[in-house]
């Protein structure tokens, strides 16, 4: 009988091995500066209502940081969630958690950049 | 952690029986062990130490940030994108419901786990390099990063509440 680790013995790596550990660094990087960024931006707002919150973000200035800031951050969970899953879930549960994960990051990922874009073109 | 069988200890038994590796001398039972003395390296057998504290808080922010802060990101863009009634909406539930306790809670909260998940992310960079693994360093970096989570949320909420 020819398992599945026969047919793929000999055939060397799939020189995919170390690219969820890197692209977790770098999401971390880009993580770093975006949300001190952020940070900086949430707390110098003159105040937090709709009128200025709007404003705020209406600035292509700050809706296109916020955009990558969106997708760095998403990147990062998504990978980060996957690792965690598959320390805890094992089997038929691993599966629906790791799909269930994969709607999570997509549809957030939707409804944030059409809200950031809606919010830049004129809400 | 409780003692080996004393049927392990008892081999060779005598007035000069071999030192067995992993034996406990009765005489000198656990509890009075010398604390300089390394501990075994064993599942149940550790000391509580920050290192592992801010290990388990890093899964543990990132987590939270990720099924709670997220979500509440999301909630805030879409009702700035959705008009002045979605937002008062949003204002409310975090303002407004429960004397505003949900607000103070949630936003305290997401700033400690952000500053602590951040700190050590940066921590976790440089362990990356091979740097920090030195017992003293590895737990002096470990504190650095409990500290810098509490600094920059008290500065952040001082900064939001009193200085403006």
């Amino acid at each position: 009988m020819r398992t599945a680790i026969g047919q793929v013995r000999g055939l060397g790596s799939a020189k995919a091995g170390s690219h969820h550990w890197w692209n977790q660094r770098l999401t971390a990087g880009s993580n770093l500066l975006l949300m001190l960024w952020f940070v900086i931006v949430l707390a110098r707002m003159p105040a937090y209502d709709y009128a200025t919150a709007r404003e705020t973000f209406a600035s292509a200035w700050r809706s296109v940081p916020l955009l990558l800031l969106i997708v760095s951050v998403f990147y990062h969970l998504r990978l980060g969630l996957q690792v965690v899953i598959e320390d805890y879930q094992h089997n038929e549960s691993r599966i629906v958690a790791l799909v269930v994960l994969n709607l999570y990051v997509v549809a957030g990922l939707a409804i944030a950049l059409f809200a950031i874009a809606k919010i830049a073109f004129g809400a | 952690m409780g003692r080996r069988p004393s049927g392990l200890a008892s081999h060779g038994a005598g007035p000069h029986r071999p030192r067995v590796p992993f034996t406990v001398d009765e005489a000198q039972p656990l509890a009075s062990r010398s604390p300089a003395r390394p501990l075994s390296p064993h599942l149940g057998i550790y000391r509580w130490g920050p290192h592992m504290l801010v290990s388990i808080l890093h899964r543990a922010t990132g987590v939270a940030m990720a099924i709670v802060g997220m979500p509440i990101l999301l909630w805030w863009l879409a009702a700035i994108a959705g008009g002045a009634e979605r937002y008062a909406t949003f204002s409310w539930f975090f303002t407004q419901l429960a004397g505003g306790a949900i607000g103070y809670l949630v936003g305290i909260g997401m700033t400690l786990a952000l500053f602590l998940h951040m700190g050590n992310g940066v921590r976790h960079l440089f362990l990356d390099t091979g740097a920090l693994f030195e017992l003293r360093r590895n737990k002096l970096s470990s504190l650095a990063v409990l500290a810098f989570g509490a600094t920059a949320t008290i500065l952040f909420w001082f900064y939001v509440g009193v200085v403006k």
